[in-house]
């Protein structure tokens, strides 16, 4: 049953001359040729014959499987004004992403098959890369009654989430978690328990002591995770836990993973690079829920995705519309846009000082993810489907609002100067974006 | 005072003018921001001793005011505070105009900003409401309170008073007590007595104090015997109207009252006691106290009208103080 659905028709035929060749899961670093055949890898080499395919020069750049974001609000059906799945697979495109999952917490929910037909629909017709739906865990995501998860997932959904929103009952997370093994699909949790968070604008701390801000503590997410985990260990079944921003929770993941539950996780990039210290400037395109956090939690997060208990980055791409972001942070929603900055940010800030190996960083964006949700991972072999993203990883640019390709520009790296960018992405064997 | 935050675009300014300035939070000020400003205000104190109480220094400039919560002291104060200075007024309160056909906050600034005022002061419920202001205006911004955030101007007021009726606030040890979690002026009191030398003690029940705040210089202590040592005791409302319902930050008035209220008892004689009103006699104040002749809160309010004067003036004009006393005097 295919959870990813996207463009049809005819695949590339090209050859990518003198890349540098970065596959760490195969075992491939080197500077070879890489050819495709019908969107299909077909040979790795020195000098390989291009016959009549198109020849596209790589020297000095990187060759890598495409990215999988595992975390993406695509705001269809209901705010086709922010983003629609057309809008949304260019941006992932332009951002090296060979396949996305979209969040359920759409108007409408996505908690019925009817629903989640009519998207998949749309995605055939809209997507410029493939794309994956998670689908509600609880009717309307009102945490009362469970979706038909069966009937979902044979309709293609990619797994389950109440995103945006905890599932507050723990006997019905109890219940999801039972029966979701029915449907054969990850099950994805937003960690906050809400009486915890509420009225809370960023992470309590010193900065929002300071600042006047209502405080989202770490253990509004920390006592959720911990909560979750107990469950899912009790029950002996998956989960996995999403946009993870505190240290606690890292904490509580790793001794848990270490027990032998079967627990996953992912991280933002703005989780791994910014601290609420950025709050300071009232912009409230540094609002997003999890709160960014302080400097130890940065760094517990930073170390989780190195050592491999936090598996995947996950933009948490949520756009909105300017006039819902341009008011005092107080009444701004929660989000920020990622598809098109995650590699460039995290390049920048993580990789070019050290903090992380560019061979780290490209498996969180793309086994990785792939992995958390039964997907085949992109790699970089004869015989496998072309996923591949191109690297300019000396390439410096400026962050501009008006060169997007999301229907919403709320992103915190506006005007922000970045090394390391797309030069090309390759999705299921079509050439989904080019410099 | 050049707080010019980041959202501000300054090129929507005309070429040849100078970078504008506002005042949104005490942290963008230094020392010498701070002891200008109240040596202007000294001087206006001065000049209002006279009969005859106006000035023409700001003659020709627009000032207007844009407040969406409930003030009595602010408002009035900026508005005389302006009228003093021969500025036009417009006073524009959120009930009654637009802003309650839903108008948003940034197209109210584009309409306000379309008649070129100099300076625009906002009182807003909402955390970073001047600085959207600031953005969608080409004015001088002025804070006059958002959200639990800032009140500058109240702090410079309050240094005024202080260093008027105690003395210079280097050395001094000031307690600030009560209801710090929802109190804006708490924050903007604490940078400002920080930064002009004095020793800050928060004392209150836990869940008023925020976690954290230590580090912005002073020191909490949870029982009101703190205030003992203090040289001025700085009473703060219990703010009702803006805790959540059911949070319990207290489990009753009954009990803050007896525990953490300002009474005769609690005081030595000579120490001075402020609060910032609208007061809750009987809550955190007795009403002994409030009305003794060592509370300064009258003082306070005196102070208000001067100090908003003297940002005012300090913001339009780029005068060094010396210059600016000199034609102040002159005038007088």
């Amino acid at each position: 049953m295919p959870v990813l659905f996207g463009p049809t028709g005819s695949k590339a035929d090209l050859v990518v001359r003198g890349a540098r060749v970065l596959d760490a899961g195969e075992g491939v670093d080197a500077t070879l040729d890489v050819r495709v055949d019908g969107g299909v890898i077909t040979a790795l080499g020195e000098r390989l014959d291009a016959n009549t395919h198109r020849v596209i020069e790589a020297d000095g750049l990187v060759l890598a499987p495409a990215f999988v974001d595992p975390h993406v609000h695509l705001r269809t059906p209901g705010r086709e004004d922010e983003e629609d799945l057309g809008s949304g697979t260019r941006a992932a495109a332009a951002g090296g992403y060979c396949a996305i999952l979209g969040m359920p917490n759409t108007d409408p929910v996505i908690d019925s098959a009817a629903l989640l037909g009519d998207l998949i629909e749309r995605a055939e017709a809209e997507a410029e890369v493939p794309v994956g739906f998670l689908a509600a865990i609880t009717k309307r995501q009102d945490g009362g009654e469970l979706t038909e998860m069966v009937e979902l997932a044979e309709r293609g959904a990619a797994g389950f989430t109440d995103d945006g929103k905890p599932v507050v009952a723990p006997s019905l997370m109890r219940r999801a978690l039972q029966y979701h093994a029915a449907a054969g699909r990850t099950i994805a949790l937003h960690c906050e328990d809400p009486t915890l968070s509420r009225g809370g604008h960023m992470h309590e701390g010193p900065v929002s002591a300071e600042l006047g801000f209502g405080g989202y503590p770490s253990v509004a997410e920390s006592v959720m995770v911990g909560r979750d985990l107990s469950l899912a260990a009790y029950e002996q079944q998956p989960l996995h836990l999403m946009h993870l921003s505190a240290r606690e929770s890292v904490d509580e993941l790793r001794r848990r993973q270490a027990e032998g539950v079967q627990a996953t996780a992912e991280v933002t990039p703005h989780h791994l690079v910014l601290t609420d210290d950025a709050v300071r400037s009232l912009d409230p395109n540094v609002k997003m829920n999890p709160p960014l956090r302080a400097e130890p939690d940065r760094a517990a997060l930073v170390d989780a995705l190195r050592d491999g208990t936090i598996a995947a980055v996950a933009t948490d791409h949520a756009p909105h519309a300017r006039h819902e972001k341009e008011v005092p942070f107080e009444g701004a929603p929660f989000g920020v846009t990622g598809l098109e900055t995650a590699f460039a940010v995290l390049h920048t800030r993580l990789v070019e000082p050290g903090v992380l190996s560019l061979e780290t960083l490209l498996e969180r964006m793309s086994a990785g993810p792939a992995a958390i949700y039964g997907l085949e991972p992109p790699r970089i072999a004869t015989g496998a489907p072309a996923n591949l993203v191109l690297l300019d990883l000396g390439r410096t640019w400026t962050v501009q609002e008006d060169a997007f390709r999301s229907k919403s520009t709320n992103s915190w790296l506006l005007g922000a100067t970045l090394t390391g960018r797309v030069a090309l992405t390759v999705a299921d064997g079509r050439v989904a974006f080019e410099l | 005072m050049a707080e010019i935050h980041s959202l501000v675009r300054d090129e929507l300014l005309p070429p040849g003018r100078p970078p504008r300035r506002h005042l949104i939070s005490i942290a963008g000020l230094t020392r010498d921001d701070v002891e200008r400003l109240l040596t202007l205000a000294r001087e206006f104190a001065r000049a209002g001793e006279r009969e005859v109480k106006k000035l023409p220094t700001l003659r020709g400039r627009t000032v207007v005011n844009l407040f969406y919560e409930a003030s009595t002291r602010t408002s009035s104060s900026f508005e005389l505070a302006a009228k003093r200075l021969s500025a036009d007024v417009m006073s524009i309160k959120s009930t009654g105009s637009a802003v309650d056909k839903g108008e948003s906050l940034k197209d109210t600034a584009l309409t306000i900003g379309a008649y070129d005022p100099d300076v625009v002061v906002i009182r807003h419920p909402e955390i970073g409401a001047p600085n959207l202001v600031a953005r969608f205006t080409c004015a001088h911004v002025v804070n006059a309170g958002d959200g639990k955030h800032q009140h500058p101007t109240q702090a410079l007021l309050d240094l005024f008073t202080i260093e008027e009726e105690v003395g210079p606030a280097q050395g001094l040890h000031v307690a600030i007590v009560g209801d710090v979690l929802h109190s804006r002026v708490a924050r903007s009191n604490i940078q400002a007595f920080r930064l002009m030398g004095a020793r800050v003690t928060l004392v209150g029940p836990p869940p008023l104090i925020p976690r954290g705040i230590e580090a912005m210089g002073c020191e909490v202590s949870y029982s009101i015997d703190a205030i003992k040592d203090a040289d001025v005791v700085y009473v703060l409302r219990m703010q009702r109207e803006r805790m959540l319902e059911g949070a319990n930050y207290v489990p009753s008035l009954r009990e803050y009252t007896a525990r953490w209220g300002v009474t005769p008892e609690r005081l030595r004689p000579g120490q001075k006691v402020m609060h910032p009103g609208p007061m809750n006699r009987g809550v955190e104040i007795d009403p002994v106290v409030a009305d003794a002749a060592d509370a300064l809160i009258e003082r306070q309010v005196r102070s208000g009208l001067v100090v908003r004067m003297a940002v005012l003036y300090d913001l339009l004009t780029h005068d060094p103080v010396e210059v600016a006393v000199r034609a102040i005097e002159e005038v007088a």
